[in-house]
């Protein structure tokens, strides 16, 4: 089963809970300039959201990469970065149009997102459930579900009278 | 490890920056921020100096969990002697801008001496340096952090610094980080105006390591867990912020109210957090929007509100028409309830203009309760205020307070001293609720002993995390004791002082406490930090700091005179509530704290007791 991550930014605290375990998940070391995940403050609206990579299925990194440093994992669909591979050249980094890859200067390569291979750290780390790990089918379910919730009680209230038959 | 052991040392008298290795013989007996800090200031600075002299230094200091994915560990303090009790000062913040000093590879900032002319200072990784402040002095905390976002072209940046009230030296102004997050008591803000220094910059792109990563990691889940199963942290706090304790405290009977002349305010209701949810009348929305969390806070205590477009305080203001820090319980009940004010959006409004411009709400409402009493008595008049209806009660008399207190205009320059000075040039120095000239926190000491107690004996005047009973003698955490029964108390007061001051060296936050002892914060600091910290060795850690503090503030001409209450809390008892006919036994609790802390009759620790805590 594909996995993504699922942002609700409704439940974001703006702890940096998630920064911190992305960066000592991958540099070893706490330090939020080098999260692949960030939380921004839209302190006026009362907003918290963090954003990351979608490991778009066609990627515009990938595409846009000279070297052929950004390979698809197969099993899992994350578009992974080789360090080996990587020249450094930040093409990626114009391509994405998302901003979700950049050029981390302490190593002359580029970082983004790779799913902790399977286990995120950051939903892991993250207190108030605002980052998750779901079924990639299944990223929408839970919004369904609470618009269901609405539109039956709106049926129940405003539909027509007629007794409902629960056979 | 923990540490980055780097301090930044820079003169603002010579403009001379130097870094220097931290010292770890002090590390390992001081651990961080408020001991480590501490210990700089009194190692550098005479006792007697004046505080707003360039001979004081203002010392900005992180813990070793800063920056760390410990839970709160994003605190950091501000040291110096404080103009309003001219004893040790250390106010503590959260936001963000201790952990992005931490990431920018600096223990500590130590500022010294006096720029000739405004400055403030930019401090990027491993780069310090001091601008001209010509172009935002004289604006707000808010405009100021914008502008320096703007002018180094960098939104990532984080920003602490003083609004107008500091730059006034208003004597209870705050230095004020990420907004609305504030360094707040004691007058730290007057300090850093009195420098010269508008605004300290930072952004960090390092990284905090830890001694031991995965202990490290097993020690603060572990230690998440128990905040999150814990009904005030996981609960009560995240829903409600502290002014969960609103109708708490007033059906204790001990919510002080205009300026502690009764202990329960008849409006509590109107102004605590179960209102701030419900909305309003006037536009069906609440005052609440969300909670927010400082650095690496798995808490997230912070309230954000928006005030109604068509209050009167901001109907033609559209600058207020947003969301900002809204009230917590000190604020909601120094603006509120100590002042007789039951409007919601009128206290929510002062607590922005606290923010913006850079003031201690918890002084400046109990400062202004008590101008209101002097009016009340006619020992202020309407010539004296410039015209305002001081009355107990009127949300106009406080908004007009707050526009020129900052500012330190009109009646404004009065309300800036102070309750005690206020209250002394009126002749009634009686009439100050504090200790040590600074105003007391939302606790009345009358209804519950112990706290009186605390206040009394703070190393930093009047102030309830220097060790709040509250939790025990309220919410019997760790175990419930009377509030009422001034036994047991002295050991009671001891412990939490103790307990605190090793808190707030660690860079945590003390609302941790409420779910966390020493035993649940040693293993963190222990697998962060060299060294072996065990809940034992950080207990007396604290004593150690408590001590030192002592110290200081006897040779700063402090004694045990200013051990003290004032005398409505000593003499008038409680009207009503539980407390009914209470007055606070400060006479058979001091004496015996004076014993356990091992202090003379007088209040001086003994030769013996500095040698055992090698102060």
């Amino acid at each position: 089963m594909l996995k993504a991550l699922v942002i609700d930014s409704g439940k974001c605290t703006g702890c940096k809970q998630c920064e911190m375990a992305c960066s000592y998940e991958n540099e070893g070391e706490f330090n939020v300039s080098k999260s692949r995940i960030r939380v921004f403050d839209f302190h006026t609206e009362a907003r918290m959201v963090p954003y990351t990579c979608t490991q778009c299925a066609e990627a515009w990194c990938q595409q846009a990469c000279p070297v052929n440093a950004i390979t698809t994992d197969a099993a899992s669909g994350v578009k992974i970065v080789h360090e080996n591979l990587c020249v450094g050249c930040k093409v990626c980094t114009i391509a994405c149009p998302f901003g979700t890859i950049n050029y981390n200067a302490s190593t002359g390569k580029v970082i983004k997102c790779d799913l902790c291979q399977g286990n995120p750290a950051c939903a892991d780390a993250c207190p108030t459930g605002a980052i998750t790990f779901q079924d990639i089918e299944q990223t929408g379910f839970d919004k369904m579900r609470s618009w269901a919730s609405v539109a039956a009680k709106g049926s129940e209230t405003s539909g027509p009278s007629t007794p409902t038959a629960k056979h | 490890m923990g540490w980055t052991r780097k301090i930044l040392r820079v003169n603002l008298t010579t403009g001379t920056i130097k870094t220097e290795p931290l010292n770890m013989d002090w590390a390992m007996k001081y651990l961080g921020q408020r001991g480590l800090a501490s210990k700089y200031l009194i190692e550098e600075i005479d006792p007697k100096v004046d505080p707003l002299s360039a001979d004081n230094k203002l010392i900005f200091a992180t813990g070793p969990l800063t920056g760390t994915a410990a839970s709160t560990g994003g605190r950091y303090s501000v040291i110096t002697k404080g103009p309003l009790t001219n004893a040790i000062a250390c106010s503590n913040s959260g936001g963000y801008w201790g952990a992005e000093l931490k990431f920018a590879g600096w223990d500590m900032v130590i500022v010294e001496g006096k720029a000739s002319k405004p400055v403030y200072m930019t401090i990027f990784d491993d780069v310090c340096e001091i601008h001209d402040a010509e172009p935002i002095w004289g604006t707000s905390v808010w405009k100021t952090d914008a502008w320096l976002k703007k002018q180094h072209q960098d939104p990532m940046i984080h920003v602490t610094g003083i609004g107008v009230a500091g730059e006034n030296k208003v004597l209870y102004s705050a230095i004020v980080n990420d907004l609305h997050r504030a360094a707040g008591r004691s007058g730290v803000g007057a300090v850093m105006g009195s420098k010269n220094l508008k605004a300290i910059a930072v952004r960090g792109t390092k990284g905090v390591k830890v001694k031991d990563g995965g202990r490290f990691l097993k020690a603060t889940a572990t230690a998440k867990q128990v905040l999150q199963q814990n009904a005030v942290t996981g609960a009560g706090l995240p829903t409600y912020g502290t002014q969960v304790l609103m109708n708490v405290i007033n059906e204790a009977g001990a919510m002080p109210t205009r300026n502690h002349r009764q202990v329960q305010f008849e409006g509590a209701h109107d102004i605590s957090a179960e209102a701030m949810a419900t909305p309003r009348k006037s536009d069906g929305k609440p005052n609440l929007l969300t909670n927010q969390a400082c650095f690496g806070c798995t808490i997230a205590c912070g309230r954000i509100s928006k005030i109604d477009e068509n209050h009167f305080t901001i109907k033609n203001k559209p600058e207020y028409w947003h969301a900002s820090g809204g009230l917590e319980y000190e604020a909601a009940w120094a603006l509120g309830s100590n002042t007789g004010v039951n409007d919601l959006d009128a206290l929510t409004y002062v607590n922005f203009i606290c923010n913006e411009q850079g003031l201690d709400p918890i002084s400046f409402g109990a400062t202004v309760s008590a101008a209101m009493e002097l009016y009340d008595l006619g020992l202020i008049t309407k010539e004296q205020t410039g015209g305002i209806e001081l009355k107990f009660g009127s949300a106009e008399a406080l908004v007009k307070c707050v526009e020129l207190t900052g500012k330190a205009e009109g009646f404004g320059r009065e309300l800036g001293l102070g309750s005690l000075r206020l209250c002394t040039k009126y002749g009634r120095p009686d009439l100050s609720m504090s200790v040590k000239g600074q105003e007391f926190p939302a606790y009345d000491g009358r209804s519950i002993q112990g706290i009186g107690l605390a206040y009394a004996t703070s190393n930093r005047g009047a102030c309830h995390l220097r060790g709040y009973t509250i939790a025990s003698e309220i919410l019997g955490i760790p175990e419930k004791t009377d509030p009422l029964e001034t036994a047991g108390k002295p050991g009671l007061v001891k412990a939490f002082q103790d307990a605190t001051a090793a808190v707030d060296s660690a860079g945590i936050c003390v609302f941790t406490t409420f779910a966390w002892t020493l035993n649940d914060i040693a293993p963190q600091v222990d697998a962060a930090c060299e060294g072996s910290w065990t809940p034992e060795s950080m207990l007396e850690l604290g004593e150690r700091i408590w001590n030192m503090e002592r110290v200081f503030n006897n040779r700063a001409g402090l004694s045990s005179k200013d051990d003290n209450l004032p005398p409505r809390l000593l003499t008038e008892a409680a009207q009503t509530g539980p407390a009914k006919g209470k007055v606070n036994g400060l006479a058979q609790m001091l004496p015996e704290y004076y014993q356990l802390r091992g202090w003379t009759a007088d209040g001086v620790p003994t030769n013996e007791t500095l040698s055992r805590l090698s102060v």
